[in-house]
This record gives C-alpha cells, structure tokens and sequence, in this order.
C-alpha cells in the first residue's frame, strides 16, 4: 500500500445557487481513525459526508481516495472501498433483513460474478457484527428505528469497505442504542467518519472535526478542541467541563447563553 | 443461479400451456389435438391433411395473437417494474411516462387528421408520437433537474404535464374532424385492440419483448440496489444516472412498441409487478423472470376472454384488464397491508 492517505480532501468546496453549503475543507483521514463531524445545524455535515462518499461532486478543490482523483474513479470501484449509511434512509419495500444485508455485496457481484459463499460469509458476518443474526428473517416494516440503522450497519460492513462514513447514526435512538452503536462502529477494523450532534459522543472519537457554515473551524483531539470557548462560540451555549467520577471521558454542563 | 428460482423451468411450461389454451378457445372450440396437430405441420413434423380453416384459424388468426398478447403482457408488467423499482414509486407504470397518450395523439393524427395520406400506418403514427412524447418528457424532467424536487419526483410530474398536453391535443383532434365511426374506431383502439395483429406484428413484438426481458435481466442487482433509493444505489457503486437512462429507455421503448401494435392496453404494467412482489417477494432476481411470465399469461388470457365473454362481439383486452385488474389490485393492496 502506498503512503497516500485513505483519504483526503483538498480545498472541497460545494456551491449551490450561490452559496457554499461546503466551503474549502481540507483534510486528510488517517488509516483506522475515527473522525467526529461536529457542527450546529446546517453546518454542512451531510454535504461533506455526501461529497466524502462521491455522492456529491465538489464545485472546487478535490477528493481522493487512496490517491486517486474521486471524480476519476468508477461508482463501483469507490463503493468496493468506500460504505455510506444515510441519514433516514428507508423503503417501503417487504424486504427482509438478510435481503437489506445482502444488498452490501452488489459492489462486489456483476452478471459474470454471481454470488458465492464469500457472499454468504459477509452477509454472516455482518449478521453477526450488529448482533441481527436471530432476527435475519424480520420483515423491515417491522424493526424499531435502533434496529433499522443495525441492518444499515451491517449492509455497510457487508460491503467489506476500508472507509465507513455515517450521517448522524445515533439519531432518534435511545441511550442504550446510542452507545451500543457507536460501540459496535468504533469496534469495525475500518476508517470511519462519523457526523454527530452529541458532544459526550464526539468525545470517543480519535479527532474531531468542528463545522460552522460549512468551514471547518477546528479540527484535533476532542479535549484539544472542544474547549468552553469554541462550544460558546459555535453552538452558543455555555459550557462546562467535569471530570467523570469514574469513566474515562469527562462530562458537558451545558447553559444557555443569556 | 439466485435462490428461490427452482420454479423457473416451469415457466416455459405455463406459458406454453397459456398459448395452446389461447389457440383451441374462441368463437368456435377446436380440440387441443387439432392444435397439437396444426402446429406439428407447421414444425414440419407431420403431414396429416387438416381442415384448412380450422388450420388458418389456429395460426393465422390466434397463435399469432396470443404471441403478440404474451410479448405485449411481459413488456409491460417488466416496464411496469422498472420504473416502480427506480421512481421508488408504487404507482409508477409505463403510462406514466406519456408514452400512451403521445401513442393515441399519434395514431389519431394519422387515422382522423389523415396525416401522412394513408401512407403511414396507424401504428407507425402510435410509435412516432410515443417516442415524440416521452422525449419531450425527457427532456422536460432534464432541464428541471436541479430545481430541489428529487429525480424521481421530476420525471412523474414531467410524464404528467406531458399525458395531459398529448391527451389534450387527442380530444382536439377527435372533437375537430373525426366522424362518429373514426371516434368509436379510436376509442376501441385506445383501449387496446389485439384483433388486426398477425405473424408480421409477432416478428416485431417478439424480439422487441426478448430484448427488454434480457435487458431487465442483466440490472436484476441495479434494481436491486434502488431498494433504499437513489443515492442508496449510487453507495452500492451503481452508476445511477446510467442506469436510469439505459432502464427507463428500455421501458419507454418496449412501450412504445407494444402501444403502437396493440393499442394503450393498461392496468397490466401496474397491477402485474405488485401482485409478483406478493407472491415472490422484492428481490428481482426472482420478481424479473416472475412478472414476465405473469404479465404474459395474464395478457394471453384476458385476451381470450375479450373474445369470448360477449358472443360475437370482440371486446377491447383492456376492458378486461381493467376489469380484472382493478379489483384484484384492490386485493393485493389490502392483504399486503394486513402482513
């Protein structure tokens, strides 16, 4: 493997009618780190995550995977190194959840690769990773919203990517959910980006990444980074950091600024 | 080969059993043996003296038409899937694109108008004004792209504008100059109309359905990966832009050529594809081969019905597909919400 980044983003800027949702961000993702996107919303998060997933072309400056210009490289080819799980992403469909998982595989499946039983060792083990694999035969319609973004998950890591991109995963779940995602992601040997709203989650990522108006204002360690100075500043509220009696991250008080 | 698929070679099967029925049933019944025998002399393979009109009625008359009929019904219901599958829209089917009432103003502007001084058919004008109108579609959903409503979202509303411009222009026409006679021809025709097709139209219908089999086909894994929609799809590695062209093409075009051969026969490419999804599940690898041979057989039999529910009187097949469909549409809907 060559010494380039997994990935890396040079200047990436999206304008839409005038307007930059995403202006000039660059960076550059270490192998196996997990980077929190942070940022009030309308910050940009999903449209830096969408531009990281080649989903969205930027207006100037570049993306390259592993080297390679996005823009040059093929659909497939991106997604056989590069997995997205959407925010809100749903259907309609009757489908199961093994069906859901199985859809991971298509980067890797084509009219001339059919599936095989490494397709069924992903799938299995994608199962598993999320701890669906009793409930593979459920109806979608009938999962809660936690266990909807676990099949997500699992379709993602089925899809055998070294790059995992999430946009806001822990939404609309409860604790328990929270943390037994972003327990389960932070486990995956993979590079992932992840888009948050929660402070005190933002706190197990390697780096964090704060967005405002769609620049990137701070980017490091999160206790470097999210000090009381930049949360008054970026999400105008005070805070308050306090050293949890027994865990290894300390906690936020938060108030709003008069 | 995908799971579940076991039941594919019952599917020659079925089909085969369809269009014998089609062929032995009618205004007058002739025995299976007879078609059976009509049909070894035609391989060739016996030469046994037939009763020449039995013989012309079975292949010149009805084998043909039930060719047309089975391409006619996998086309659409197929038609019908794609664009369900990429519009992730439940009522999404080939009409929907304008391609009948770009078809209707067409045959109408040849047969009432007298475009063309006899020289083109009624089918060429039906095949000309649905291309017509779904490029106009096309290009109408492209040059709205970018204005916030969602791809899918542009090309239905697109395909509506475009239905109501060409139906419309339809109504003028016939209000115009057409006569009582020229009207109630139209109508039938606008209703679909199986009852002019012989061998000719078979050798269009029938490469023109393989074709958009084996097309649907080859995307079983990109309709597959629109089940969580478009940018779903893109994150899956499918080149979605390519492959809505290349599938929406291929229903527009399979369409097209079924309108202008058999009139605008509906309810099939809607009802087929979600009666499918009920009885064989979502995944296309099984859905595709599935609403193929449905739509086929659901075509060939409604045509035999349309000949023989009124005695002596051919009814238009999209009479019966209505009337079939619409209520056991109303079925699927119901027990598929009751799972």
């Amino acid at each position: 493997m060559s010494g380039a980044p997994v990935l890396e983003l040079v200047g990436a800027t999206r304008r839409v009618q005038g307007r930059d949702l995403v202006s000039e961000v660059s960076l550059s993702l270490r192998k196996g780190e997990m980077l929190g996107v942070i940022g009030p919303n309308g910050s940009g998060k999903s449209t830096l995550l969408n531009m990281m997933a080649g989903l969205l072309r930027p207006t100037s400056g570049e993306i390259r995977l592993e080297g390679q210009p996005m823009a040059r490289l093929r659909r497939r080819q991106i997604a056989q190194r590069l997995a997205m799980v959407s925010q809100a992403a749903d259907c309609g469909e009757r489908i199961s959840v093994r069906d859901a998982v199985e859809l991971g595989r298509t980067p890797w499946l084509g009219p001339f690769r059919p599936w095989g039983g490494r397709d069924d060792e992903a799938v299995e083990a994608a199962l598993l990773a999320v701890g669906m694999e009793q409930m593979a035969a459920r109806d979608w319609s009938t999962l809660s919203g936690g266990e909807r973004q676990r099949v997500h998950i699992a379709r993602a890591h089925a899809q055998a990517p070294q790059i995992l991109l999430l946009d806001e995963p822990t939404n609309h779940l409860d604790v328990h959910h929270q943390i037994a995602i972003l327990d389960l992601v932070s486990q995956l040997p993979v590079t992932t980006v992840i888009a948050l709203h929660d402070m005190h989650q933002a706190l197990r990522c390697d780096r964090v990444m704060v967005m405002q108006s769609g620049r990137c204002v701070a980017l490091g360690a999160p206790l470097d980074i999210l000090t009381p100075a930049l949360i008054r500043e970026i999400f105008a509220v005070d805070a308050q950091l306090i050293a949890h009696p027994a865990g290894r991250w300390p906690l936020f008080a938060f108030q709003r600024l008069a | 080969m995908a799971r579940g698929t076991g039941w594919l070679w019952l599917a020659p099967i079925v089909l085969a059993a369809a269009l014998l029925f089609a062929a032995a049933v009618g205004e007058t019944r002739i025995p299976l043996s007879t078609v059976m025998t009509v049909l070894a002399s035609k391989a060739g393979l016996t030469a046994v003296v037939l009763d020449p009109v039995d013989a012309s009625v079975i292949w010149h008359y009805r084998l043909s038409r039930a060719v047309v009929a089975a391409c006619g019904g996998a086309s659409l219901a197929l038609s019908g899937l794609i664009l369900q599958a990429l519009l992730r829209n439940p009522l999404a089917e080939p009409y929907l694109l304008g391609i009948s009432a770009g078809a209707s103003t067409g045959a109408v502007t040849v047969t009432v108008a007298g475009f063309g001084a006899g020289m083109v058919s009624m089918s060429a004008g039906a095949f000309a004004g649905a291309l017509v109108a779904f490029g106009l579609v096309a290009v109408l959903a492209r040059a709205a792209r970018g204005t916030g409503v969602q791809t899918a979202g542009i090309i239905i509303l697109a395909g509506i504008a475009g239905s109501q411009m060409f139906n419309a222009t339809t109504a003028l026409i016939i209000a115009q100059s057409a006569s009582a006679e020229q009207a109630r021809g139209i109508m039938f025709w606008l209703l679909g109309n199986l009852s002019g097709v012989r061998w000719p139209d078979v050798r269009l219908a029938l490469p023109v359905a393989l074709l958009g089999l084996g097309v649907t086909l080859w995307h079983v894994r990109t309709l597959d990966a629109f089940t969580f929609g478009a940018d779903g799809a893109a994150s899956l590695g499918i080149d979605v832009r390519r492959a809505q062209a290349v599938l929406i093409a291929t229903a527009a075009l399979v369409t097209a050529v079924m309108v202008s051969i058999a009139g605008a026969i509906g309810f099939v490419g809607l009802v087929v594809p979600h009666a499918m999804r009920f009885l064989v599940g979502v995944r296309h690898a099984r859905l595709v081969p599935a609403t193929a041979l449905a739509g086929a057989v659901f075509l060939v039999l409604s045509d035999v019905m349309s000949r023989i529910v009124i005695h002596g009187q051919v009814l238009p097949i999209g009479v019966i597909t209505a009337l079939v469909g619409a209520p056991a549409f109303a079925v699927v809907m119901i027990r598929g919400r009751q799972r």
